[in-house]
């Protein structure tokens, strides 16, 4: 500035906040992308060269459906903030390998047009878009989306077979080398993205914490087979429950803000999971668990709002009512 | 257009105040029996021969209907009707009858044919009434037909039962359970607007006649219209308002009265209704029939 150099002080004047973070929505969703590396990795080496055209035919239809709306409504050009990679690769990371692929990119559509844009664009979907467009696939195709059928893998998921009695290798599931979705089969990989994006600050263990806690404590009550830690290990690390708890039920959009609403939430979804996969008709339940949370999340909301600074809760409650 | 002109009840009911895509009225049925074109059709016409029928017999009887008791009144001569027509179909179109299920009895408490009943049919003529009754049973049919069709032809890759799509298609079944409903309302909702607001540009205005028109002059900045009680500035009358102020006799420059009147006419506020009010307005009504 000129100002500095006559030596003159020069005021700034602003409105708050005047303590910025430098991290925008590109460099969270940067983050998130590299954190899903390692699944996404283990996926391919797992399902071979066909999970990448599932993950491209996610990904690109999402990226594109963004682009071309944004265009044709006129409004500010927002895909170069990643969100839609991310949620083109959780819907990929969602899909069995064997899917024809025209779904996953029909499923991507729906994701960024419907759930996301019709909404308002991003900030504003009230539900995951790629946990909405998996549960429209879902129910759409409930053939094509739970075949989990491939060349390596001519079983059932572990985990429709721990729902059908049978026993399954609780280390082979860790590992992931078992039927399953692209992105879910490994735990050791989603626990290194997940780290990676604690560690970056990205997302905290509240919600993934809480969900994990309360949905072992539920199973160990409700399951049927009491405190038993190979059946618990089983039922955390088949399916989609690691995924899901740090990677979706974290999504900043579709989370509660407040601190105990985050717990709340948290134990909601592990209840809610435990009851889809203990008493519903069929082995997995995160995804219906986590779009039904997002749901309550307003509500959740409103129950634990913050008292302000210098407000007693009663007399902050009193003014409220009296507006 | 002329008020109470047949041909301009049946235009209101089909385009303008469309009761699905417009008034979004009879939400249940819209949403619920929609999963084929057929049953759309079969509900809509079900529902259309009620409403007009119910409307004619309510408008005949709308100066013996004490105003208190008016909605037990209206709710007894569309349940008969609806038992009439629910009859009928056991009779001549089981299949469609079970199909529907128990969306037929449920017409009598649709709130499209309470909605008429109390805002058009107990302040108008019979013959008006009537074919406000076809018209907005049409603009149901058509809408119900439309959402079915959609649905069908996506969820099940047939029309009225014929299959229409290629065969490489797969069937999206959510079309055909309750959240397609949804989307398919949503978007035919979204295209009709669309449509109206072109047409609205180009000069023909459908957006702004009986309840698409929310009678707030102040606010409305649509300064060519006919109906407009204020200039922008809220001071001025506007000169244009003869024919709405003649009718009002003896309160003439007192514009705020005769907008409660107009209002009257229109959304049916009946608790403003009194005797001298329904013989101008009988009056009126036939004028406007024997203009036909």
């Amino acid at each position: 500035m000129a100002d500095t150099n006559t030596n003159e002080i020069s005021y700034k004047v602003s409105s708050n906040p005047h303590v910025r973070s430098k991290a925008t929505t590109g460099s969270i969703m940067f983050f998130v992308i590299i954190a899903l590396i390692p699944a996404t990795g283990f996926g391919i080496y797992n399902f071979g060269f066909r999970a990448v055209l599932v993950i491209i035919a996610a990904v690109v239809p999402a990226v594109l459906t963004e682009l071309l709306f944004n265009i044709v409504m006129k409004k500010k050009q927002t895909v170069f903030d990643l969100s839609a990679v991310v949620t083109g690769l959780l819907l990929a990371l969602n899909m069995p390998v064997s899917i024809p692929l025209w779904m996953p990119a029909l499923g991507s559509v729906f994701a960024i047009l419907v759930v996301k844009m019709l909404f308002g664009g991003i900030g504003q979907n009230f539900m995951n878009p790629a946990l909405a467009a998996r549960c429209f696939l879902l129910i759409s195709f409930p053939a094509a989306m739970t075949d989990f059928t491939t060349d390596v893998y001519t079983g059932a998921t572990p985990l429709a077979a721990l729902k059908a009695g049978e026993a399954v290798d609780v280390s082979s599931m860790i590992i992931g080398r078992t039927a399953g979705t692209i992105g879910e089969t490994s735990l050791i990989a989603i626990v290194i993205g997940a780290c990676f994006l604690i560690f970056m600050g990205v997302i905290d263990l509240k919600i993934p914490g809480c969900y994990i806690l309360s949905f072992t404590v539920f199973i160990a009550v409700f399951g049927g087979r009491g405190v038993d830690p190979a059946y618990l290990a089983a039922q955390l690390a088949g399916g989609g429950l690691m995924l899901g708890a740090f990677f979706m039920a974290t999504d900043y959009v579709t989370r509660p803000i407040t601190k105990w609403g985050q717990i709340i939430y948290g134990i909601f979804l592990g209840v809610m999971t435990g009851i889809f996969r203990v008493f519903g008709p069929s082995a997995e339940g995160v995804s219906y668990a986590i779009i039904i949370g997002n749901l309550i999340v307003p509500l959740i909301e409103k129950i634990t709002k913050p008292v302000p600074f210098g407000y007693r809760r009663a007399d902050f409650k009193k003014q409220k009512g009296g507006k | 257009m002329k008020e109470n002109r047949i041909t301009e009840r049946l235009f209101n009911g089909l385009i303008k105040e469309n009761p699905t895509f417009v008034l979004t009225l009879g939400m249940c049925p819209t949403l619920a029996v929609t999963t084929s074109a057929m049953n759309g059709l079969g509900m809509g016409l079900t529902t259309m021969v009620v409403l007009a029928l119910s409307n004619l017999i309510i408008s005949l009887l709308r100066k013996f209907i004490p105003n208190r008791v008016r909605i037990p009144a209206f709710i007894v001569i569309v349940a008969s009707f609806v038992t009439m027509v629910q009859l009928l179909l056991q009779a001549y179109l089981p299949s469609l009858n079970s199909a529907l299920g128990v969306y037929i009895p449920l017409i009598v408490v649709n709130c499209i044919i309470l909605g008429r009943a109390e805002s058009y049919a107990y302040h108008n003529p019979p013959l008006p009434s009537l074919f406000d009754g076809i018209g907005m049973g049409l603009g149901f049919s058509v809408a119900l037909t439309l959402i079915g069709a959609v649905r069908e032809i996506l969820g099940a890759g047939e029309i009225f039962g014929f299959h229409i799509m290629p065969k490489g298609y797969t069937n999206i079944n959510i079309f055909v359970l309750a959240p397609g409903a949804f989307f398919v309302l949503a978007v035919l909702t979204a295209v009709q607007n669309y449509i109206k607001k072109k047409a609205a540009a180009k000069g023909r205005d459908v957006s702004k006649v009986g309840s698409g028109c929310s009678e707030d002059c102040l606010n409305c900045g649509d300064t060519g219209c006919s109906r407009r009680f204020y200039d922008a500035d809220g001071s001025t009358e506007n000169p244009n308002l003869g024919n709405n102020l003649k009718q009002a006799d003896t309160e003439t420059g007192k514009p705020e009265q005769a907008d409660a009147e107009r209002a009257d006419t229109e959304t049916g506020k009946p608790e403003q209704t009194d005797a001298e009010q329904a013989g101008t307005e009988t009056e009126a009504g036939e004028e406007g029939l024997k203009d036909e």
